[in-house]
């Protein structure tokens, strides 16, 4: 059972941070340098007719400072990654309900930590009531409700037709405190107060970037946390983003589970390990290998079915005359014949003309035990102990000792797992054995010439 | 001197404080351990990986191009498994289970559930698993009937106490693997639902797990909110090896075709390789750039390549082994919550909570490869 407390615990201690704190986070550095006052983007007041625009910087101002101090390749990303800063909240063009960033004139705010989406607001539609009714209180064409604002609020209306008045009064309240506000702080304010409503209620068709994964979202429910008031009572105002609150303590570990860690990391103390080198060129080694059977990075022959249309190469991977690129791929690794149904048959043919092939037909037969339903296992189970271990086999196979004696154990109380130690041991006299005899072949060989058209197993 | 010669209301205070000394014992053997592990680990770390890979050639330009959009369900999609006929996917969204031909964009099968978070699709092409808020994982056999009610069937198989967050076939359609946000994972016999293993370790919901691709080998990795990556030996019920080097959940793991390594996505933005044979974290993949989390990630074929979808709506794709970005995708318009190849390698479907499910293929264009038939793009 998973231990969830309301801060959640991983095993080294320390407290989880909720995956969107994170995120928030590193778009909060990323504010934070982009205010900055000799480095960031340089924010100006504008005059524009009668009036001035304050504390604006332009579309391209942010996309040029993105590429200049984010090791950003290119204006595309730039202009990604920007437009979801803005979708987010964190700045905002001052003319549109829309939050995308566009590489031009146009002009955008930063928005106040107070709306930060740090904060984990959840705000209530008696919130936004109150605020699209007191955007109607005011006289001025900046305000003017869009479309869908509208509808928004006739919805509330009818929603809320029991406490309209109460909304009413609250709607008021907030527009006399606004009027006496200094004009330039209120086009700020204003602005920044329609941007955080844009992430919370955003306009049909755009993406509401408050979602969260339904899997995580439990642990985001922070009660303590969450803010569901906008212009309720000022709770604690936040002199810094919460996501950089230390962390609380973490629960003791109980003496059981340091025995068990104790045991745990002792065993893995154990492991042999590979130096990074070896396992380095390994991988490398591997991709050498299989690049040339990566449709994404050499062309399947004839042709990818997803590019041309033409399933040609997925009808000739069904049919049972192997090509040589395929057969090929056999002579890798014994898990390559394996794992392709034709090649099976192929080495199960090999074998049978030596007459040694009860070892491959063993593994076989042990293999589909473990895939039957466990209510046939017992009966398989006896069936391949018959035809393969037991005194008088008719297909009997040479397994140590040790691994009989086990075998006879588990055979009296089968499970699915009956014959692992007697398959690991036939396994790798297979792969030193059997495999190395079917690759340097004739009949191997003459496949991958393509010269002779392999027999199937069963006759045409 | 002994305990014995000792009052007894000292011996009371002796034993009073044993207790504690006992934990900080433990703990501070426990701690040294890990550290001398950790130590052992690092011994090895005798060059990076992509230091080695400096040898090799670079990838060339990457085109991709989407040659499905299927847009039926209506809903946020959030996840996917292909059929092994490389034709067929299984896909759930919040509100329906569906099945597609991709290749023909024909719409195969509805079934309504809610809050499908995990959906797998049988080794035999012949049944369908899938589950979610419901903590269950049923199985539904597939029929050609169209008009069968395929709901109807369903067979409840796995049962756990928090939502169901993966499945998985082993390579059969007789058992089923699953992870859970209780914590736990577990293997089922389908036919009887019986429990046949069960896997604890993880401190909080695993989210993710994988089958190692292996004949012969009976493993599969998980992980989960803890930041762990565990591998599970299934016969025994054991974590053989865990990797706790993320910084916040790790919503996908897969494994590299060998089997040798596995990659991980994770909520703190970056994507990991962790090698089995070094035991050890060998790669991060990661940009200033790229600050939101890798919800899901696939390999190509050769290991060379490895995809990841983003909840900054972008697919990721990286250099394996020289650790670089080969290529960024647009396209969805929300999170991307899903994405996998194809079984022989030849297309990828990502899936996407703006309710698309979108299939592409992709080539490198470098100079290995000359003479394109036809057309490019």
């Amino acid at each position: 059972m998973a231990q969830t407390n309301s801060v959640g615990q991983g095993s080294n201690g320390v407290a989880d941070e909720s995956p969107n704190m994170i995120v928030y986070r590193k778009m909060e550095d990323v504010i934070a340098r982009m205010q900055d006052e000799k480095n960031g983007i340089p924010i100006r007041t504008v005059k524009s007719f009668l009036s001035k625009i304050p504390s604006v910087f332009s579309g391209s101002d942010i996309v040029q400072w993105m590429i200049k101090n984010l090791n950003i390749e290119d204006q595309v990303e730039a202009l990604h990654l920007g437009t979801l800063m803005a979708a987010h909240g964190y700045f905002f063009p001052i003319s549109d309900h829309v939050l995308t960033l566009k590489d031009d004139g146009t002009f955008y705010r930063f928005q106040t930590p107070y709306f930060w989406p740090s904060n984990c607001w959840e705000p209530e539609n008696t919130d936004y009531a109150v605020y699209l009714c007191k955007r109607t209180m005011q006289n001025k064409a900046r305000l003017e409700l869009a479309d869908y604002e509208a509808e928004s609020l006739a919805r509330l209306q009818r929603a809320f037709a029991r406490k309209w008045e109460f909304i009413f009064m609250q709607a008021e309240a907030q527009a006399k405190v606004d009027k006496k506000r200094d004009k330039i702080e209120r086009k700020i304010l204003d602005s920044q107060e329609r941007a955080f409503w844009d992430v919370h209620r955003p306009v049909p068709g755009c993406v509401n970037t408050t979602e969260v994964d339904i899997k995580k979202s439990s642990r985001m429910k922070n009660p303590h946390k969450t803010r569901k008031s906008v212009y309720g009572p000022q709770n604690d105002v936040r002199t810094h983003s919460p996501t950089h609150t230390p962390a609380p303590e973490a629960k003791p570990a109980t003496e059981e589970e340091l025995q068990d860690q104790i045991t745990y990391w002792g065993g893995q103390l154990d492991r042999h390990r590979l130096k990074m080198s070896k396992v380095a060129e390994s991988l490398l080694a591997y991709t050498e290998l299989y690049v040339e059977y990566d449709p994404f990075i050499t062309p399947t022959d004839p042709s990818n079915p997803w590019i041309t249309d033409d399933t040609t190469v997925w009808e000739l991977e069904a049919s049972k005359e192997p090509g040589q690129q395929r057969v090929k791929r056999w002579a890798f690794g014994i898990n390559e014949v394996l794992k392709d149904q034709v090649g099976r048959e192929q080495f199960l043919k090999f074998l049978e003309s030596e007459f040694s092939s009860e070892n491959l037909r063993f593994w076989l037969a042990v293999q589909e035990v473990k895939k039957r339903p466990i209510r046939e296992v017992p009966t398989r189970v006896q069936e391949i102990w018959q035809e393969f271990l037991a005194s008088g086999a008719p297909s009997a196979i040479n397994v140590d000792s040790k691994s009989y004696d086990k075998t006879t154990q588990n055979v009296k109380d089968p499970g699915r797992y009956a014959f692992e130690d007697a398959q690991d041991h036939i396994f790798k006299l297979m792969k030193s054995d059997s495999y190395s005899r079917f690759i340097r072949s004739s009949a191997y060989q003459e496949l991958l010439q393509a010269k002779k058209k392999p027999h199937t197993f069963h006759s045409r | 001197m002994s305990i014995q010669d000792v009052s007894p209301c000292v011996k009371c205070y002796i034993m009073e404080v044993q207790p504690n000394e006992t934990l900080t014992n433990l703990k501070a053997e426990s701690d040294t351990l890990k550290t001398k592990l950790e130590d052992e680990r690092a011994k090895l770390h005798d060059v990076e990986l992509h230091q080695v890979a400096e040898k090799v050639d670079g990838l060339g330009q990457f085109i991709m191009k989407t040659r499905r959009t299927l847009k039926g369900h209506g809903n946020k999609v959030l996840c996917m498994d292909w059929c092994k006929d490389k034709r067929r996917i299984v896909s759930s969204s919040q509100v329906s289970v569906w099945i597609i031909v991709t290749f023909s964009e024909e719409h195969a099968v509805t079934m309504p559930c809610t809050w499908v978070m995990a959906c797998a699709y049988a080794p035999s092409g012949c049944a369908v698993a899938c589950g979610g808020l419901d903590n269950k994982c049923s199985v539904y056999p597939l029929s050609l009937d169209k008009n069968e009610n395929l709901a109807a069937k369903k067979k409840s198989v796995a049962m756990h106490t928090n939502y169901l967050s993966a499945c998985s076939f082993t390579n059969s359609d007789m058992q089923i693997l699953t992870s859970s946000g209780d914590g736990t994972c577990a293997l089922w016999d389908v036919e009887s639902g019986q429990l046949l293993q069960s896997f604890h370790g993880h401190a909080a919901d695993v989210l993710c797990l994988d089958l190692a691709p292996s004949e012969t080998g009976n493993t599969f990795v998980s992980g989960g909110c803890d930041k762990k990556a565990n591998v599970w030996d299934m016969r025994s019920g054991q974590c053989i090896q865990s990797f706790e080097t993320h910084e916040s959940d790790i919503n996908s793991v897969r494994y590299y075709p060998s089997g040798d390594a596995f990659a991980s996505g994770s909520d703190d933005a970056t994507c990991r390789l962790y090698d089995l044979r070094a035991d050890r974290e060998v790669a991060i993949y990661s940009k200033e750039s790229i600050i939101f989390g890798a919800s899901s990630v696939d390999f190509s074929l050769s290991g060379r390549l490895l995809f990841g979808g983003y909840n900054d709506y972008t697919i990721n794709v990286w250099d394996v082994l020289k650790g670089t970005r080969v290529s960024i995708l647009f396209g969805h318009e929300n999170r991307v919550s899903t994405l996998r190849l194809s079984p022989d390698g030849t297309a990828f479907c990502s899936g996407s909570w703006d309710h698309t499910l979108r299939v592409r293929w992709a080539a490198l264009i470098g100079i290995h490869i000359f003479g394109t038939r036809g057309t490019v793009v």
